[in-house]
């Protein structure tokens, strides 16, 4: 059994935690996970806890699960969303948060476009802060609960392969998913195109491929990511179709790999860019289960970073 | 550390097999009764009340549930100690049944109070007893007395009372710890 406590205040990247942490985390994860699938879904262990939702960047599936995690503790919720807020009008991130925390919140959810805000954030303030994507740089409740969505389907992920597929370049998912597979002792390898593929990446002690089914007959786990067109300045592929036909997974390839391997999706899905739709919506495939898991996981993460008292 | 022993071998079975005959008169067959035990140590309890009511009513079916209350407990925030939690293992439905709530031992009776929050969860239940092996009287702070007890004690904070089980710890025991100069 893992130790009672995080080594952390603060979930900035899995960077800083220890695999005690990661395990502490799947296993509170475990007990949530049961709560989840009660008929009243919800305890009252955060029920004097303020959480201060803070999306600079858009998103639906971390914002809402991260919601539903707060709100099945019964924490009090609030929500921002910089697009509606006095972002616009030229407020500093400090300033901001600062504004914020006099409303007495006790812990941030944070997410924004540049790298390393969480960390700034958590020297500059007192409250607890969770990193819910920084940037390129780290996202890792997502890195968690794709560990913890491939522990429950395969038993364990020591020892176990996974392939990270896509733009690794412009991907926080990848960097998290790393540092987390390689603390619980899985394999890794990522591919992709050349010019998605970070120049030193190896350092990270991951294989790199440029060939899509060597890859996947390599694997036990195959982790497809989304092109992210929105942080591409430059182009880094001749064409979409280009690159789903020379890196996107499909039920032919599937079907002639020599092994049935489990393919995961963070989210959003471009269905027919890198999965097909048949992939997406096959046995093989554990997104939605990915989506569960990550309400699970996000409620342990909250429920023992609130356990540390200040 | 001083320790007394409040109960073991003979006076330990006959104290189990009593508690059943009680629960027996009030519950008949446990058609509509079932036992949840507070995680950890009350499971042990139940198991052995449910071993020992199914020796004295072969044909019937006994149902047993562990019920953890980790995150239903008050002192969340307010005391460092286990964050984690235990299993759940409730695969019954308790709408509308009689629920016997077993604990080792019963002392501030704030585990009791959470019990019962987090039973709720599972339904809500025709009635809800509560059977301990050992009360620490008059030492409440949340009013909560059981129905069915094994043995009271009179104690002071400062000790523990500790139950261990054949099962797990090799003996069927109940001791008490002090400091000594007590």
């Amino acid at each position: 059994m893992a130790a009672d406590k995080l080594s952390t205040r603060h979930l900035l990247g899995i960077k800083d935690i220890n695999l005690n942490d990661i395990e502490l985390i799947f296993e509170t994860a475990d007990n949530f996970k049961d709560v989840i699938n009660r008929p009243i879904k919800r305890v009252p262990s955060l029920r004097d806890i303020t959480i201060a939702n803070i999306f600079f960047e858009n998103s639906t599936r971390t914002k809402l699960s991260f919601e539903l995690a707060e709100k099945r503790l019964s924490a009090d919720v609030i929500n921002f969303a910089a697009s509606s807020s006095s972002v616009s009008k030229g407020e500093t991130l400090i300033d901001t948060v600062n504004n914020i925390l006099s409303m007495k919140v006790d812990m941030v959810v944070m997410r924004h476009p540049y790298a390393g805000a969480g960390v700034f954030l958590s020297k500059h303030i007192n409250a607890q802060i969770v990193n819910a994507g920084d940037g390129a740089h780290e996202h890792p409740t997502q890195a968690l609960l794709d560990a913890y969505s491939i522990r429950q389907k395969l038993g364990e992920v020591r020892g176990k392969k996974v392939v990270i597929v896509g733009d690794i370049l412009h991907s926080r998912v990848a960097i998290s998913n790393i540092l987390c597979l390689q603390k619980l002792g899985a394999e890794v390898m990522v591919c992709g195109p050349a010019t998605l593929i970070p120049k030193h990446i190896a350092s990270l002690g991951v294989k790199v491929e440029h060939d899509l089914i060597t890859a996947l007959n390599w694997c036990d786990v195959a982790n497809m990511l989304r092109i992210q067109l929105e942080r591409q300045d430059i182009k880094y592929f001749p064409s979409l179709r280009e690159y789903a036909m020379m890196y996107g997974l499909n039920k032919k390839i599937l079907d002639n790999l020599n092994k049935e391997i489990i393919v995961m999706h963070p989210g959003p899905i471009n269905r027919g860019v890198e999965i097909t739709s048949d992939v997406a919506d096959s046995k093989q495939s554990i997104i939605l289960e990915q989506v569960e898991n990550g309400v699970a996981v996000r409620m342990a993460v909250l429920y023992l970073l609130a356990s540390q008292r200040d | 550390m001083q320790k007394r022993t409040l109960l073991d071998g003979k006076k330990f079975q006959i104290t189990i097999k009593r508690l059943c005959h009680q629960l027996i008169e009030n519950h008949n067959d446990f058609s509509n009764t079932v036992l949840i035990g507070i995680q950890p140590r009350g499971s042990y309890f139940a198991d052995r009340v449910k071993q020992e009511l199914s020796a004295i009513l072969p044909d019937k079916n006994i149902r047993k549930g562990n019920l953890d209350i980790t995150f239903f407990r008050d002192d969340f925030r307010r005391k460092d100690g286990i964050v984690s939690a235990s299993s759940n293992t409730i695969d019954f439905l308790i709408e509308g049944c009689n629920v016997i709530l077993l604990d080792d031992v019963l002392w501030t009776g704030r585990t009791i109070r959470s019990a019962l929050d987090a039973l709720l969860a599972y339904g809500r239940p025709a009635k809800v007893e509560l059977l301990v092996l050992i009360d620490r009287r008059f030492s409440r702070q949340i009013p909560v007395e059981p129905d069915y007890i094994g043995l009271q004690v009179d104690s002071i904070d400062s000790q523990l009372v500790r139950v261990s089980w054949k099962e797990t710890e090799g003996e069927d025991k109940v001791i008490l710890l002090s400091e000594r100069n007590q």
